[in-house]
């Protein structure tokens, strides 16, 4: 949209910058904006008898990372590999970025896939290669120069604050390490979509909270949409109520919602035997009146 | 499976160092294992067969029995069940715990084909090294006959050579080939694809790889009857 028709707004004390809302509005014009990173319509699946998705529809928007909760077993994890394509709905459809990818063979999804980065729950890094091979592996399968890869690979380990590791083996990694590196393997070639499969299972408090800083970063910083997929309380916590912003310096600093009026793109879907039995912000679900969800919420 | 990973080899990019690296594991890995299994089988051969040989007076014959046995049968055979116990069994257990690890699932998210990847280096590995290590096996295998037939029969070294070389014919020769090369076909195939099917994490990747050698190795000797008979009919040998 051009900004020639936004009016001008000034004031001796309290001016507006024309470029600055012109830029705004811009952004929520943009056709682009408008179609949902990811979209699920009446989805359906199931293994042999036991159903695992029921008609499941919901939308994740550019730029936003929609948290799905849920004990295990209720389909969270299936609704990834969905998107992924490493799994196909019995019914419905799926749509990465408006294309319509339900009946993509392996090869149509292998094109998808370049667009999207994965988070696997241990890490699932290759054993056989070290850490910067497994960061650089989408780089060497695209023929990329060596040139080319390893400042590559070296920026991402700096995201993931791992330069150190970059020669070490997998096996030589703690459990919050691999993680972090397969944080940083999914990065590589700057995917918009980033999909994290449990990312903190079993991790230490601190370690977890880095994954979630890692995943808000992401969000607020490089306008990547993701879903997040966990069953912890305290990365809901983390992800619904911080920000990450670059301050004067030139750090990355996260700051609690309420410090700023601010807007934090996270939206919260809960789900049950493969129904979302509820979807909107944390704080809706923190009244809820299932009785299942405040059994969630409270641990008992 | 088979056709799907050939059909893809021809594609980029092309997984030529992941082939090599099969080959050094597969085939000059295997080499220990059957040029001891060549060498002992032909010994045995001759400590078998000398003394029936012997009632018949026909002992100028031991070295076309020995090289006839190994070269038809006992080499191309032997050797496919010895790798599929070592090297079907690897490729079975390393691909399985790549599924349980979620690795196979990683690498397609990550944009590569592991039939492509993982199934064709492999398959191509096994359909180079198998034969080789038949031919091996075999020569190993004579020369095994040789050394127990000189050593403990007493039998004239131009002997037994003689009787090898009359002995064994250019059809016998095609045939010790061309059976390795499906033999390699048919472990691969399996292995791979048990491999890769594997399910319920590692007590998964045990039955899958049990099932693996114990399928490879029933095949591969139904396939060897079945084979030795086309064979005859295709070569005119009947």
């Amino acid at each position: 949209m051009s900004t020639s028709n936004i009016p001008t707004i000034s004031g001796d004390d309290n001016s507006v910058s024309v470029n600055a809302a012109g830029s705004t509005f811009a952004e929520v014009d943009d056709l682009e904006r408008a179609i949902p990173a990811i979209e699920f319509r009446n989805v359906h699946l199931a293994f042999d008898d036991r159903t695992v998705l029921n008609g499941l529809s919901f939308r994740v928007m550019k730029g936003e990372t929609k948290i799905i909760l849920g004990g295990s077993g209720g389909g969270k994890s299936t609704i990834i590999k969905l998107v992924l394509g490493l799994l196909k709905p019995d019914a419905g459809q799926v749509l990465v970025n408006g294309e319509d990818v339900t009946n993509y063979d392996e090869g149509e999804m292998m094109r998808v896939r370049k667009q999207i980065g994965m988070v696997f729950q241990e890490g699932a890094l290759f054993d056989s290669l070290s850490v910067y091979d497994n960061v650089a592996y989408r780089l060497h399968e695209q023929g990329i120069p060596e040139e080319d890869v390893e400042p590559e690979v070296r920026r991402m380990l700096r995201f993931v604050n791992l330069e150190d590791a970059i020669d070490k083996m997998p096996n030589e990694l703690s459990g919050g390490m691999r993680r972090r590196v397969g944080i940083a393997r999914a990065l590589i070639g700057d995917p918009k979509i980033v999909l994290f499969d449990e990312p903190t299972a079993g991790l230490d408090p601190p370690t977890a909270r880095t994954i979630c800083e890692l995943a808000m970063k992401l969000r607020d910083l490089e306008d990547v949409s993701s879903i997040f997929v966990t069953h912890e309380m305290n990365n809901l916590d983390y992800l619904c109520s911080e920000y990450a912003v670059v301050n004067e310096a030139g750090d990355v600093i996260f700051e609690r919602e309420g410090e700023r009026l601010c807007l934090i793109n996270s939206k919260v879907m809960m789900m049950r035997e493969g129904n979302i039995i509820f979807a909107g912000t944390d704080e809706s679900l923190r009244h809820a009146e299932d009785p299942y969800i405040k059994k969630f919420l409270r641990g008992h | 499976m088979a056709a799907r990973a050939f059909v893809r080899l021809f594609k980029r990019p092309y997984y030529i160092p992941e082939m090599i690296a099969q080959m050094d594991a597969i085939g000059v890995g295997s080499l220990t294992i059957i040029l001891l299994t060549g060498f002992f089988t032909g010994g045995v051969l001759t400590v078998q067969t000398y003394p029936t040989l012997k009632t018949y007076g026909a002992q100028s014959q031991l070295g076309l029995l020995v090289a006839t046995a190994l070269v038809r049968e006992l080499g191309p055979v032997l050797c496919a069940l010895m790798v599929t116990g070592r090297v079907g069994s690897a490729i079975s257990a390393e691909l399985g715990s790549m599924v349980v690890s979620e690795q196979i699932s990683a690498m397609r998210a990550l944009g590569t084909d592991p039939i492509r990847k993982l199934v064709a280096p492999r398959l191509i590995a096994l359909l180079v090294s198998l034969p080789l290590l038949t031919v091996l096996a075999d020569v190993v295998g004579i020369f095994g006959g040789w050394v127990t037939a000189t050593a403990l029969y007493s039998i004239p070294s131009s002997l037994f050579i003689t009787s090898v070389r009359d002995g064994i014919t250019t059809d016998d020769i095609i045939g010790g080939v061309v059976k390795p090369l499906v033999f390699s076909l048919i472990i691969g195939t399996i292995a791979c694809r048990q491999g890769l099917g594997t399910e319920g994490g590692t007590v998964g990747v045990g039955r899958s790889t049990t099932r693996a050698v114990v399928m490879a190795s029933i095949i591969v000797i139904i396939a060897d009857y079945f084979l030795a008979k086309a064979l005859q009919v295709i070569l005119g040998t009947t």
